[in-house]
């Protein structure tokens, strides 16, 4: 024990805490005296402007919506505006009874039975003072059937209200996303306050990732209303100490898409299911982004029927699905070149020798056949050639003398694997199979060994593989700029609308391939030229005529696997299980300027069906005039 | 005269009987009398604010006697029963506080909750009566003043239960809490000169703290700075409520006729913000006589306190005293735009089980605390 022991003293503690009473009590008595201040003040001072305020004459605060900002593409061209429209709304304590004020609407045909418990639902989210939207875009005649009955629904009024209009329809759909109706789920996500008067939101696409930029701020002004709560002027307004603030619109974005691009490319895959992305490399600036078949969004705007949606979603061709951004495929030959640079980066292959494919390749100690695309093989290969070609016999040699864990290495620093980060969300990050991918996989001990045959059905981009076609429009970039490696986006630039001042987003690194030796980017690059060149490129025909050079790779993904003494009928089959079409490509191949890929769903074959596809694209980039005669 | 003496008499005698009855079962005749006062009067607003809808007041009646039941039954557990339990109900409420930021249910966008089958229950209310029973208990046996040891360990045992629950959140009782064991360091003899160090420090901490609060919490205090700023979020309560409470004036509306409340211009009428609703139908006049009604109580609180013989106590019964000044304060602060909103009800008159029941059995210890001391040289 230390020295200085100290001893308990009643008598000291007591007359302390009296002190400390006594001190809170006069404390106590300052803070209520303030308070009686404040209350003087309210009650008595200004107690006439509050009366005024509160009786006879109320005042309610109406919200005023921001404008949505505009979403335009890289020259200007507008994607998505605003337009007025009408629109029915329901303030709820104003109407007497709500459930009768509804089934009235019915009878008019103003909304649909089926409807009520969802307006009902969204009616109690929001403040009873609020307008409520009850139905969206009422046509004329709409309109005009209401204002006959308005006096029959007290609360219920017709607003004009801004509403989002896409101009072009369905273009770029997919990028853009839509806007609807803000859902009670949607109002667990944002501040409600923020949303006052507004009635639409961003639901997908970039209408949905850039809610904040697009929103901007709500502005209010304050209203008499009557005992009615009916708005009315009075003359004495200007002195009743109302105010008001305006609404500050939302930001405009600006997208690196090229309408132009954008159209062509959709038209080529009229009809078609599938995707195309295009990008700039050198930026990662997104120059077409497609997935067909599209769907106009305008209508969600209004509001769908139920029928209406369900169309969309039970449609077969799923018109809903982004195909670009969330369909994963076996990316078939297009990894082609990565395989060969992974190769060649392990010194596990010599460029130069030939191989001599006789349509099928065996591993050792095995008699499983693994076929090559060609039955009658293709004879002697070296690297260039195999690639020019798409020998599957060459490759499967080279990725089993690599391994899978340096093959899955290299994969994966061209993105595949996981989500390339592009701006808008829902991305899915693809499957690229490893030695611990397995092992996490499966739960059988046997399904969790990793078999040689598996890093044979990588090296054609089958087996357990899957990509979207936004990573291999990304990896070609990657490839084209001998890895140099961006970020894929949409948006470029931000603009105030008030202002003016564009708000320009900076060109974002994506892990760069680095350490790769000049000479291994041109064996993979010249490879790909082979694709596109004669004498035996798999993609020759398309790139004929074009004037600049083209680097591609095509592919063709199994839908299912074939059985190995079964012959390959392509008559038999339904349309729906045949092969996949792929093709990425880049060009001009000495200083590209756009990389892309091509995925059409069922489409046989990625020189036959992807590669024309890819030709019109990259035509409509760079040569914007129409091709030279 | 003598059918005027015998009255008197009868009625002495009736007061005396009352007066044995209140002593047998350890109760305060005024502070009880205050308290019911104040609580029937709540009774009577609340069917006002609640458009004369006679559920509310009577789960409110309901609740009342239930708190008052607590109170009596507190008031019989003698303080050393009080005192050798407080720190394993500290313990324990400490624990269930964990399990609500684990388990616990989320309503209103706050994780409060514990859900236990057949009650839903918040911890938190059961710490606003541990931590300074908590605090004075650790207090009791030592020397006071307070050495520097003995308020860091008291600075602890206050700051865990408040953090959790600030994280919940839940600002204003937060706040409550960490105050009720802050008074009984102060009230323990917390030396000047450390009150001066830690008045900046904490101003300090405050402009650090802002940067951990949540969205909702930063904009009521920018809200409250400048209510016109956010009239369609935040600063709608306040203004609804300053226009109640300015348009009551001296004399009010009138029970039952203030508009602002009775047409539900007035938001969490019932809750919160049922002081506007005495200001407008009771004026200036009828604001100022409750306000003396908690003053009362409040005062005879920490009388009785004065009374007590040992430390823990006299603390205890300071420290729910002067809490529940803050109660006051803060709520008829926030509704009249005095101080930020911060979501404190206002004792005995809102509508809610939980902080009636919390209030009385506050109450039920101090009367405990102060019914049991040992009668020595009176």
């Amino acid at each position: 024990m230390v020295s200085s022991v100290r001893i308990k003293d009643h008598h000291s503690e007591q007359r302390m805490f009296l002190n400390r009473s006594i001190a809170a009590g006069a404390l106590m008595l300052t803070l209520m005296l303030a308070l009686a201040v404040k209350l003087f003040q309210l009650q008595v001072l200004r107690h006439d402007h509050y009366a005024e305020l509160s009786q006879g004459n109320r005042v309610r605060v109406e919200p005023v919506p921001p404008n949505r900002g505009l979403i335009v593409d890289r020259n200007g061209v507008v994607l998505a505006e605003n337009l007025p429209a009408f629109q029915l709304e329901l303030t709820s304590e104003q109407v007497p009874d709500v459930d009768a004020a509804l089934a009235g609407l019915v009878n008019l045909q103003l909304i649909q039975e089926a409807e009520i418990p969802d307006i009902k639902r969204l009616v109690r989210s929001r403040r009873s003072f609020e307008g409520v939207p009850i139905r969206l875009r009422l046509t004329d005649e709409e309109v005009a059937r209401f204002a006959v009955h308005r006096h029959e629904f007290q609360g219920i009024d017709i607003r004009t209200r801004l509403t989002r209009h896409y101009p072009l329809g369905d273009v770029a759909v997919h990028a853009l996303g839509y806007v609807a109706a803000i859902s009670e789920q949607d109002l667990t996500r944002i501040d409600e306050s923020e949303y006052a008067g507004t009635t639409l939101i961003g639901k997908i696409g970039l209408e949905y990732a850039y809610e904040k930029e697009l929103h901007g701020d709500p502005g209010f002004r304050q209203v008499l209303v009557n005992a009615q709560g009916r708005p009315v002027e009075l003359a004495s307004q200007a002195d009743a100490g109302l105010s008001s603030r305006n609404a500050v619109g939302g930001n405009d974005l600006v997208l690196s898409l090229d309408v132009n691009v954008q159209r062509v490319a959709e038209e080529a895959l009229k009809g078609l299911r599938g995707a195309i992305v295009a990008i700039d490399p050198t930026n990662g600036d997104i120059i077409a982004f497609v997935s067909t078949p599209g769907f106009d969004p305008n209508p969600f705007g209004r509001g769908l029927s139920s029928a209406e949606y369900s169309a969309l979603q039970d449609n077969i061709d799923r018109p809903l699905f982004n195909r670009a951004l969330r369909g994963v495929y076996p990316p078939g030959s297009t990894i082609k070149p990565v395989v060969a640079l992974a190769a060649l980066e392990n010194q596990t292959v010599d460029p130069d020798q030939v191989r001599y494919c006789r349509g099928f390749f065996t591993l050792p100690g095995s008699r499983h056949r693994y076929r090559d695309w060609r039955p009658e093989g293709h004879g002697n290969m070296n690297m260039q050639e195999a690639l020019a070609q798409s020998c599957d016999t060459y490759f499967y040699a080279v990725a089993h003398a690599l391994g899978v864990d340096k093959l899955s290495e290299m994969l994966g620093r061209f993105g595949l694997g996981r989500p390339t980060g592009i701006d808008i969300g829902g991305e899915k990050a693809g499957l690229l199979p490893s030695r611990e991918w397995k092992q996490r996989a499966f739960s059988r001990p046997a399904d969790r060994v990793w078999f040689p045959g598996d890093t044979v059905n990588i090296s054609i981009g089958q087996g357990y593989m899957l990509t979207t076609p936004l990573q291999l429009a990304h990896m070609a970039a990657t490839i084209s700029r001998r890895g140099k490696s961006y970020v894929p986006r949409l948006v470029t630039a931000v603009r105030d609308p008030r202002t003016g001042v564009t708000r320009r987003l900076p060109p974002q690194t994506n892990g760069d391939v680095n350490g790769i030796s000049p000479g291994r980017w041109d064996r993979a690059i010249n490879g790909m030229i082979g694709v596109t060149s004669p004498p035996r490129g798999t993609a020759r025909g398309s790139a004929a005529g074009a004037p600049y050079k083209i680097a591609g790779k095509t592919g063709t993904a199994q839908v299912f696997s074939v059985g190995q003494t079964e012959k390959y009928d392509e008559k038999t089959i339904e349309e729906r299980l045949r092969d996949h079409a792929l093709f990425v490509a880049f060009a001009p191949a000495d200083a590209p300027r756009i990389a892309l890929s091509v995925l059409v769903e069922n489409g046989r074959s990625g020189s036959g069906t992807a590669a024309p596809v890819a030709r019109k694209v990259m035509d409509a980039y760079l040569l914007p005039e129409g091709p030279e005669e | 005269m003598m059918m005027g003496g015998m009255e008197t008499s009868t009625a002495r005698r009736t007061l005396s009987a009352s007066a044995r009855l209140l002593g047998r079962l350890r109760l305060d005749g005024l502070l009880l009398g205050g308290l019911i006062a104040i609580a029937v009067f709540g009774l009577l607003v609340l069917y006002s604010a609640s458009a004369q809808n006679l559920a509310f007041a009577r789960g409110q009646f309901l609740r009342l006697g239930l708190g008052l039941f607590v109170l009596v039954m507190l008031a019989q557990v003698h303080p050393k029963y009080l005192r050798m339990f407080a720190p394993w109900i500290y313990v324990g409420g400490v624990l269930l506080l964990l399990i609500v930021a684990l388990v616990g249910d989320v309503g209103k966008g706050a994780q409060r909750w514990l859900d236990l089958g057949f009650i839903r229950f918040q911890p938190s209310e059961l710490m606003k009566l541990a931590v300074p029973m908590m605090c004075a208990w650790y207090l009791h046996d030592r020397p006071l003043p307070p050495n520097l040891f003995s308020q860091l360990a008291l600075a602890g045992l206050i700051l865990i239960p408040v953090a959790l629950i600030a994280e919940q959140p839940d600002l204003g009782t937060a706040l409550l809490i960490g105050a009720s064991g802050v008074f009984v360091i102060l009230l323990a003899g917390l030396r000047l000169r450390v009150i001066f160090t830690l008045v900046p420090l904490l101003v300090g901490l405050a402009w650090v703290g802002w940067h951990f609060l949540h969205d909702y919490q930063r904009r009521r205090v920018l809200t409250f700075l400048n209510p016109e700023n956010d009239p369609l979020g935040a600063g709608y309560h306040i203004i609804q409520s300053q226009i109640a409470i300015g348009s009551g004036g001296v004399f009010g509306k009138g029970y039952m006729n203030g508009s602002q409340g009775q047409l539900e211009f007035l938001p969490e009428r019932t809750t919160d913000f049922i002081f506007a609703v005495i200001g407008e139908e009771f004026g200036l006049l009828g604001l100022l006589v409750l306000l003396g009604a908690y003053l009362f109580v409040i005062g005879r609180g920490l009388y009785l306190a004065l009374e007590c013989q040992d430390t823990f106590a006299r603390l205890v019964a300071g420290s729910v005293s002067l809490t529940f000044f803050v109660y006051v304060f803060i709520n008829a602060g926030m509704v009249s735009g005095l101080v930020p909103v911060v979501g404190v009800p206002l004792p005995l008159v809102s509508y809610g089980g939980t902080s009636m029941v919390t209030l009385m059995a506050g109450f039920g210890i101090l009367m405990s605390l102060h019914s049991h001391r040992k009668l020595v040289g009176s």
